[in-house]
């Protein structure tokens, strides 16, 4: 409320103090700061939580700052975390694992979520239902979702391995508590997460695409395979591009999910670079370390969607 | 054509479009069948979360696997809401946050939707273009200075902390700001001329026009806050200030000893208000999701 009183309080003093009024010199009706009152909050806003920390954010990756010393206990060390980071194997394999998560885990829940978004886009008994099924599992928070997830995949008595012990397989794998199959576990329960959103953007994407297409695709007698190559799958591509960009994003930069699930074990075999500057900053207190690996990892970023984008370009149908 | 088949031409004037409207009948089941199998797949974890909530401790890893609890017990449930550490607190943690969000970013974004969609001034377009250019700064690298920021302003460990930078979402912006654009200019000039102010014409004449636009931004809202696990794992230590899914972490691990069963129940708790909303505005919701990933 004190917008409107500084807009009316304002443009009374304004008009109060000048005697000889303009007639009119206002180009679109209102005076120049107008638009200014109202981006106040978001500017205050986007400054103090983005721009800043920000530009803090890139200085204390040259710091070998602790929270224990306070703001005083900042120090400059130039290169020095860079150089540490470089050295670090477990940098190093923590991008491996990261290229697992993100890399093999978002490209399998954009395919299944295209599959099942076409599907769901066909005409079939109670659709509504089934489509909300789907889409269900990304309603849930990150700890819900991860201890249903755990219990289900418990290594000796969980319903799935009994069930993949009652269909003959003799030791099935034991999931969390494995180094080879706890981050296979984690790609697919994101999977289950965010497939079925996936599936509601493509279909949604689907129904926005012109039907002529397709009648000129059946004039020219294209059988369902060549109408999917030549028209479906190229108007999809836009959408597809900006779900794999932005989940590949998205998912090298969770560490909540992980933390939660294995923290970051068993051994290190889920300790993705998003938990591994978790943890140097959260755990080891070395955020100036920590720094380090969140800059690295928002330059791997950058030059990954960069790429992508540009070999997006010019396929799609509407690009 | 024998005598037999234009009888039959008779009775069905055009044989062939029946038989392919039987084929597709017979499509159209079947691809609702597969499709309601693999939906249970998908449920599956549902259903296995709600039935061990409701189970004894000892049944939950029963062998062979319960899917029906018996005995069915609420007792999980009872602990959870009326024990020592209660979903109650975690809840009206959680509902404060979210509330205090959804009110905060819909009046920030929409008052700056409205400058950059309605408005006009110079560097517009730079401006606008810089606040979208903010939303490519990854979160992971704001969290150790935020951290660093919240401690020294002394909000660290506050349900401020977990409300304030969740202000300023540029997605809601640019929505907004679309939206405004969209609508016509001759509304305020008319208002304009006769006589309102400024902050009239934006309350009175273009905000209602934007109220669907911010039904869809405050479900999303509301489901992103309330499921935000991270920036409280980060910001808050004092368990009197836990949020729904920080607090579901301290049923699982209690002294290193795991009690799933209120783990489950508090889960099944958790997402039951996210639930509600979801069924109430359904189609409103796939609808602002879609919208939300198409832009």
């Amino acid at each position: 409320m004190t917008v409107t009183e500084e807009v009316s309080t304002s443009e009374g003093r304004t008009s109060g103090s000048s005697s000889r009024r303009k007639p009119r010199r206002l180009v679109n009706g209102y005076r120049w700061w107008v638009p200014w009152v109202f981006l106040v909050p978001i500017v205050v806003l986007v400054l103090a939580f983005l721009v800043v920390p920000l530009f803090s954010g890139l200085f204390i990756a040259f710091t070998d700052w602790n929270v224990v010393s306070g703001i005083e206990g900042i120090r400059w060390i130039g290169l020095a975390n860079f150089q540490e980071l470089f050295q670090d194997d477990m940098f190093w394999s923590s991008i491996g694992r990261t290229l697992f998560y993100a890399g093999v885990g978002t490209p399998l829940t954009v395919a299944v979520g295209m599959l099942l978004g076409l599907a769901l886009n066909q005409p079939m008994p109670a659709r509504g239902l089934i489509r909300a099924i789907f889409f269900l599992p990304a309603l849930v928070n990150t700890i819900a979702a991860g201890t249903v997830w755990l219990s289900l995949l418990h290594p000796t008595s969980g319903p799935v391995n009994q069930a993949l012990t009652a269909l003959g397989i003799e030791d099935p794998p034991t999931w969390f508590v494995s180094q080879d199959w706890a981050l296979p576990a984690i790609v697919i329960m994101s999977v289950w997460i965010s497939a079925g959103y996936v599936a509601i953007l493509v279909i949604a994407a689907l129904q926005d695409m012109p039907p002529e297409l397709y009648e000129a695709a059946e004039i020219d007698g294209a059988g369902v395979f060549r109408q999917f190559t030549t028209v479906t799958f190229p108007g999809l591509v836009p959408i597809l591009t900006f779900l794999l960009i932005t989940s590949f994003i998205g998912r090298s930069q969770t560490f909540g999910l992980i933390q939660f699930m294995t923290g970051g074990g068993p051994g290190d075999s889920t300790t993705v670079l998003s938990y591994y500057m978790y943890e140097a900053g959260f755990h080891s207190y070395r955020f100036g370390y920590a720094a380090a690996i969140g800059v690295m990892s928002m330059l791997g970023v950058l030059v990954l969607s960069v790429g992508l984008f540009r070999l997006q370009r010019g396929r799609g149908l509407y690009t | 054509m024998s005598t037999a088949s234009v009888e039959a031409a008779q009775r069905a004037p055009h044989p062939g479009r029946s038989r392919r409207r039987r084929r597709a009948r017979i499509a159209y089941w079947t691809r609702g069948l597969i499709m309601s199998l693999l939906a249970l797949l998908f449920l599956a974890p549902f259903l296995w979360m709600l039935s061990s909530a409701l189970k004894r401790n000892g049944d939950i890893f029963s062998v062979p696997t319960q899917w029906i609890p018996d005995p069915l017990v609420w007792d999980n449930f009872i602990e959870v809401w009326t024990g020592e550490r209660s979903m109650l607190r975690y809840f009206s943690n959680s509902t404060i946050v979210v509330v205090a969000t959804i009110l905060g970013q819909l009046f920030v974004v929409t008052l700056a939707g409205y400058a950059f969609g309605q408005l006009k001034f110079k560097g517009q377009n730079v401006l606008f273009i810089a606040f979208l250019a903010t939303s490519m700064v990854p979160a992971q690298l704001l969290l150790v200075p935020r951290f660093m920021f919240f401690s020294q302003i002394g909000l660290y460990d506050t349900l401020m902390a977990l409300i304030v930078p969740g202000l300023a979402s540029v997605f809601a912006t640019f929505l907004l700001r679309q939206h405004f654009a969209a609508a016509p200019r001759e509304l305020g000039e008319a208002a304009r001329i006769d006589g309102a102010s400024e902050w009239r014409i934006f309350f009175r004449v273009y905000l209602p026009l934007a109220r669907p636009m911010l039904a869809a931004l405050a479900i999303l809202i509301f489901d992103s806050t309330w499921n935000d696990y991270e920036s409280a794992l980060i910001m808050i230590t004092d368990e009197s200030k836990y949020t729904v899914p920080l607090g579901l972490t301290r049923f699982m691990s209690d002294d290193g000893t795991v009690s799933l069963g209120p783990a489950l129940a508090g889960s099944v708790s958790s997402i039951i208000p996210v639930l509600i909303i979801f069924l109430i505005f359904q189609r409103h919701f796939m609808k602002s999701m879609a919208r939300a990933g198409l832009r």
